[in-house]
């Protein structure tokens, strides 16, 4: 089923495969039908809140938020100084693909963002590598800071018992400190690309982009569409607090994000700017299926045998030394196979350890997969395989830069969260 | 090919975002003037490869093609280049060939310009401190590999010999031993 997950033949959803072999194990009696209807019970919630928060982000997208956000880099990127104009890009990658991660999750900034990066850079004729490499990478290593970042992170936050406000609170700076990792690494590594400039021109500005197609659109700079839409980041925003204040009232952060989603999408039909269809399928209801036959079919794994064969690996405690061990077991994990069934085995593991044992398990499945480019070999090697033009990529650059940021993220991640637990208590 | 082929001298023009301007400028004042232009761009696969990486990375989602943010990066890459090589045209302003390539930027120059009597290039690297990286990693490629003279520029005004550093304060020590005469 992991097999099909990274193939996918013939495109067809993940689900088509992971929801036949939940029902094959059940029927099999590899999982009990009440184990599997607990862990049903208890993904359900965190699928509904997935769902959710896809949704508010394709709203977003459709309200202009991200062509905002590319016209904001252009004109505070453009200055005076041609030679400053791709570093200062790059903070403004930074600060939007790390916010934009936190907030709306990983999958916004992969799908929705990195194509509104890549046109900004061409508009502003800087290198676009360094910019979209750093979309990449801040999908997965900033999408530590709360509970709705990552899939990872909704499921490990239902396991942990933390509150939402906790739970930020303990990963603000773990999430600062991974940003941090990245950005030191990136100012050197890609230094050639982001000091070439011309300086020899005055007639440059912000180039005119020709709107032909969608894909150009993303970068298009008339402000008929690129103000700031108001109206969604204040939902959006109140949103967020509602998810703390919720969950510290012990209600379910999950329908908050429900309302905001609902709140956005109700606008949008009356405005006629989104189909009904649409949402639906932002929704991704195949998605949904396969987390659901995923944790079940990783519950029946992890319960007959692989949770003992992986128990005594996992340290138990919350010493620094344990954490180290923990985060770093679930970065090698996550890229063996994938960081989603890496969370999902780990977690039972690790529970009972408390909730300091949890969040190191995410920091190393959210910063691990910055390792391959594809976030785990299978996915790689079958990538690999499939190859059919004739160049390959530079693999090699990838895992460099994996290599130099995603082990001192981690270090210095855990370092934090450990420095967390004790001034905040876990 | 016609004798008076053989006597136009054919020069390419490297042209990168950021640097190209440069480049154009120097071969206009630095080429013959009946020189055959030609433009060329190279595409480099691994950004849109970037975004197909990540995507295929959402486990559990990347089964739409449409989403797939790699496939609009390369269609805007594609537009970018056009529009790139379209200025670089402008810039120019005489007749020229405009030649948008696909791979690795300092493989592709290379073999693209092959059969051609000058090559122009600007400078990539980090320039801020002069020295062994700031000829970056295509063009001290492209100078090492490239089978025609190549003309390197400064993108910027080229720096004043002032600027270099003074030579060591203290030499180094001289051999103990006398050099074998036979030198």
């Amino acid at each position: 089923m992991l097999a099909w997950a990274v193939i996918r033949p013939r495109g067809w959803p993940e689900a088509v495969a992971a929801a036949p072999a939940a029902v094959i194990l059940i029927a099999a009696g590899a999982i009990p039908a009440g184990a599997a209807g607990s862990e049903a019970r208890q993904l359900g919630p965190v699928i509904g809140f997935l769902a959710a928060i896809l949704v508010l982000a394709h709203l977003c997208d459709d309200d202009g938020l991200f062509r905002a956000c590319g016209a904001w880099m252009a004109r505070s990127s453009a200055g005076p100084s041609r030679r400053a104009v791709p570093r200062r890009l790059l903070v403004q990658v930074f600060v939007i693909a790390s916010v934009t991660t936190a907030v709306l999750s990983l999958d916004a900034t992969v799908v929705l963002l990195t194509p509104v990066v890549f046109a900004t850079a061409a508009r502003l004729e800087v290198r676009a590598r360094p910019h979209v490499y750093a979309c990449t990478h801040l999908a997965n290593s900033a999408s530590l800071l709360l509970p709705v970042s990552n899939l990872t992170n909704l499921l490990a936050f239902a396991a942990s018992g933390l509150a939402f406000g906790h739970f930020a609170a303990l990963m603000a700076v773990p999430w600062l400190a991974a940003i941090g990792v990245e950005y030191v690494v990136f100012g050197r590594f890609f230094a050639s690309d982001l000091n070439t400039s011309d300086l020899n021109t005055g007639d440059l500005n912000v180039r005119p982009r020709r709107d032909r197609d969608r894909a150009d659109q993303d970068g298009a700079d008339d402000d008929e569409n690129t103000r700031l839409p108001v109206f969604t980041v204040i939902v959006v925003g109140l949103t967020l607090a509602g998810f703390a204040g919720a969950s510290a009232a012990g209600v379910n952060p999950a329908w908050v994000a429900f309302a905001g989603a609902v709140v956005l999408a109700v606008r949008a039909l009356i405005r006629r700017r989104v189909a009904p269809a649409s949402l639906v399928r932002a929704a991704d209801l195949p998605f949904l299926l396969f987390v659901l036959s995923l944790g079940i079919v990783v519950k029946a794994v992890t319960d007959n045998g692989l949770g003992r064969a992986l128990a005594p690996l996992l340290p138990g405690g919350t010493s620094l030394p344990a954490l180290l061990a923990t985060a770093a077991l679930a970065a090698a994990l996550a890229n063996v196979c994938n960081n989603l069934p890496a969370v999902l085995v780990l977690l039972p593991l690790a529970a009972p350890s408390g909730a300091g044992a949890v969040l190191a398990v995410l920091l190393g499945v959210n910063i691990g997969p910055n390792l391959t480019y594809t976030g785990s070999l299978a996915t790689l090697l079958w990538r690999r395989i499939l190859r059919h033009h004739g160049s390959s990529p530079d693999l090699g650059e990838f895992t460099r830069l994996g290599l130099l940021t995603v082990p001192a993220g981690l270090v210095i991640g855990v370092l934090a969260l450990w420095a967390g637990l004790h001034a905040l208590g876990g | 090919m016609t004798d008076s082929d053989t006597q136009l001298r054919s020069v390419y023009i490297w042209v990168c975002e950021g640097t190209w301007r440069a480049s154009v400028d120097a071969a206009l004042s630095l080429a013959p003037a009946d020189a055959r232009f030609t433009l060329l761009h190279v595409t480099s696969p691994d950004v849109p490869d970037a975004a197909h990486g990540a995507y295929a990375g959402l486990f559990g989602r990347g089964h739409r093609a449409a989403d797939d943010p790699g496939t609009r990066l390369e269609k805007m890459a594609a537009t970018s280049a056009s529009d790139l090589l379209k200025a670089a045209a402008a810039r120019l302003g005489r007749r020229c060939e405009r030649l948008e390539v696909q791979g690795r930027p300092e493989r592709a120059e290379v073999a693209a310009s092959a059969d051609a009597d000058l090559l122009v290039v600007a400078r990539d690297g980090d320039r801020t401190r002069l020295g062994p990286k700031s000829l970056g990693k295509i063009t001290r490629f492209v100078v090492d590999h490239a089978a025609c003279p190549v003309l390197l520029v400064w993108p910027e005004p080229a720096p004043d010999v002032a600027t270099i550093p003074p030579p060591p304060h203290h030499p180094p020590p001289p051999p103990h031993h006398p050099s074998p005469p036979d030198r």
